[in-house]
């Protein structure tokens, strides 16, 4: 276990230098001059060129690249053409909001989903079943804008039951989780029924398993067969999934965090992509890169845990 | 004695799309404490539907239409899903083909093995970890703390099935249905296990249903031998009766397809054609396309079971001729 978590971290920098590479290079290549939205319309050819100068923007790309390197060593990832934040300070300051918008909608996406995926798998071919499926249907095809923006419409504008428009309390508030709730549902959603159709087909598939007839031979409960015996066997392909989309939601949600107004690491990068903004994006996709790493080194290690035939040694 | 099980009539479809599959088709027979009944056939004749309908464990489009199934004189079918829990593990206990698969992989073995104990017995988790150490070490596991903690696979398929007879045996069960339980087991593991077997039945007195297609376990294990064809049973007798004197042409036929090391000028017999599908309607005896000895009366009327010895039966219309022959030569 150890021996994978070493070597998952070693190709984790390796990818992270590859990764800063090729995002500095397409910079590059990109068209739109950042001294030019730095200095605005007016300025004129000295002031670009003074600009460029102070920013380092007139050496070799190679020797930019380096320098670069040098700082992000040193913990230094830049600082924001636009606002003159350090990019550490920009994405720590909107991390934490598309933390708990991630972690919130994967709870509402696990609970529905693995609920529902094995409720219809125990009662295949019924309407139990057939309702469910199609629901989880639906919750694949609803965009996130749309679904975002009816769930607005109904609970904050028409019933005012529910806040909208950002994260601003702490989550151990009241308004914390309230304010959570939409955003949360509205992202939720389209994970869980991934989750549903694939808990339902692999429970399906465990369900009808030899080790399970054995159980009922047993005379083990069906309650404990289904949520025991089973359960564990049928999470282990849902996990992977689980495993993805966690990790795309921690890398920001740029839909749902515009509808809702979330100042989220989503919003961050696309404001920044839009600004060339260079090290904004330079450090949100090194961000993302990482996450994705450490969320699929969780996954893995979660994989042996549930599952005993899985060793990494 | 009083029997043990008794089984009267049984009749097992299976629903499709299309129809109904009738895979046993009115089958009766008994077993009592302490004998070893052996249901024997070819692959599809309805052995294996027959152990599972005792136990109540046909797969879900399957489902018993007529019949009945006693245990110690109490009526099997007709119990709600609760009743039968209850019985399962406890009062029968069965014992699959597959021990690689018959395993759940992601909980102990010492989980799995306390699991009948701690439902039927209500024993606690301590009291069930300890009687399970006398069961591993019952059906001959080395170093029973150890392998309680192990998962599945990390042990042979041998070993795996000694398992599953701990699991099957932890409550001693007074019926243990066994479905081809050495058929996926290397030879010399195989006569381990059937030895097991047989000593365990001996100690704990249990009635053993074993479905086996292999003539070699019959001959080791069996007290009785029934043999299964297309969903009827065509014979059923002592086991000495039926390698001795079988008397339907399709039990003569499964013995003769036996090879045989020892006789050298011994020739394989091969019974010509297959078994018919579930849905194949054949007129008269189910088995006259493939017999050699088939008669006019063979097409057109399905035989009666006729008595041969008090404890020896045949479904067969030749029993009938020498019935007769025999009371022309005595009269």
């Amino acid at each position: 276990m150890l021996v994978l978590i070493v070597r998952r971290l070693f190709q984790l920098v390796l990818l992270l230098f590859g990764i800063s590479f090729i995002v500095f290079m397409s910079m590059f290549i990109a068209p739109g001059d950042p001294a030019a939205i730095i200095a605005g319309p007016t300025a004129s050819a000295s002031d670009l060129e003074a600009i460029r100068a102070s920013m380092g923007l007139d050496k070799p790309v190679l020797v930019q690249y380096l320098d670069y390197l040098a700082g992000v060593l040193h913990g230094d990832f830049g600082y924001s053409y636009q606002t003159g934040q350090s990019v550490s300070d920009a994405i720590i300051s909107r991390f934490p909001n598309t933390f708990k918008l991630a972690v919130a909608s994967m709870i509402v996406a696990m609970a529905i989903g693995i609920f529902a995926g094995i409720i219809s798998a125990i009662k295949h071919n019924s309407w139990i079943d057939f309702s469910s499926t199609t629901i989880a249907l639906l919750g694949v095809s609803i965009p996130n804008f749309w679904l975002g923006a009816m769930l607005i419409l109904v609970f904050a504008v028409n019933l005012q039951i529910l806040p909208v428009g950002g994260l601003s309390y702490s989550i151990f508030s009241l308004e914390g989780i309230k304010e959570l709730v939409l955003p949360a549902i509205t992202l939720g959603t389209a994970s869980a029924a991934l989750i549903a159709r694939m808990s339902r087909s692999s429970m399906l598939e465990v369900i009808q398993s030899d080790y399970i007839r054995t159980a009922k031979a047993k005379g083990v409960k069906k309650r404990s067969i289904v949520w025991v015996h089973a359960l564990r066997n049928a999470m282990i392909p849902v996990i992977t999934i689980i495993g993805i989309d966690f990790g795309a939601l921690l890398g920001g949600t740029v839909i749902t965090e515009q509808v809702f107004a979330i100042n989220g690491v989503g919003r961050l990068m696309i404001d920044a992509i839009a600004a060339r903004d260079f090290p904004i994006i330079q450090g949100t996709v090194l961000l993302v890169a990482a996450i994705f790493v450490v969320v699929n080194l969780i996954i893995d290690i979660i994989y042996a845990l549930i599952d005993p035939r899985i060793s990494y040694d | 004695m009083k029997n043990l099980l008794e089984v009267e009539n049984l009749k097992v479809n299976f629903r499709t799309k299309k129809e109904r599959l009738r895979a046993v088709r009115g089958i009766s027979f008994s077993l009592k404490k302490g004998e070893t009944l052996c249901i024997v056939g070819e692959s599809g004749c309805g052995k294996s539907i027959t152990s599972l309908s005792i136990i109540g464990l046909l797969p879900s489009n399957g489902e018993i239409a007529e019949g009945s199934i006693k245990l110690d004189g109490n009526e099997l079918l007709g119990k709600t899903e609760n009743e039968l829990e209850i019985m399962r593990g406890n009062e029968i206990s069965m014992i699959f083909q597959e021990p690689m698969t018959a395993l759940n992989p992601t909980f102990t073995i010492g989980f799995q093995l306390r699991e009948p104990l701690m439902i039927h017995k209500k024993m606690s988790k301590k009291e069930a970890t300890k009687k399970s150490i006398e069961l591993l070490e019952k059906v001959g596991i080395p170093n029973p703390v150890e392998k309680l903690r192990q998962f599945p696979h990390e042990l042979s398929g041998g070993m795996r099935q000694r398992v599953m007879i701990a699991m099957a045996l932890a409550c001693e069960p007074s019926l243990l249905l066994a479905d081809e339980p050495t058929t996926a087991l290397d030879v010399t593991i195989q006569a381990q296990i059937l030895e097991l077997m047989d000593e365990l039945k001996r100690q704990m007195g249990m009635g053993v249903v074993f479905v086996t297609h292999d003539m070699g376990v019959v001959a080791e294990i069996a007290d009785r031998v029934m043999v299964m064809y297309a969903g009827e049973v065509v014979e059923i007798g002592d086991v000495d009766r039926i390698f001795n004197h079988p008397q339907h042409p399709y039990t003569k036929g499964l013995l003769g397809a036996v090879p045989n090391v020892d006789d050298e000028e011994h020739h394989l017999n091969i019974i010509p054609g297959s078994m018919p599908n579930l849905d194949d309607e054949i007129s008269g005896c189910r088995f006259h396309p493939r017999c050699p000895y088939a008669m006019d009366i063979c097409r057109k009327k399905n035989p009666t079971t006729f008595q041969v010895t008090s404890s020896h039966q045949s479904k067969c219309w030749l029993q009938e001729v020498t019935d007769v022959d025999r009371l022309h030569t005595t009269s």
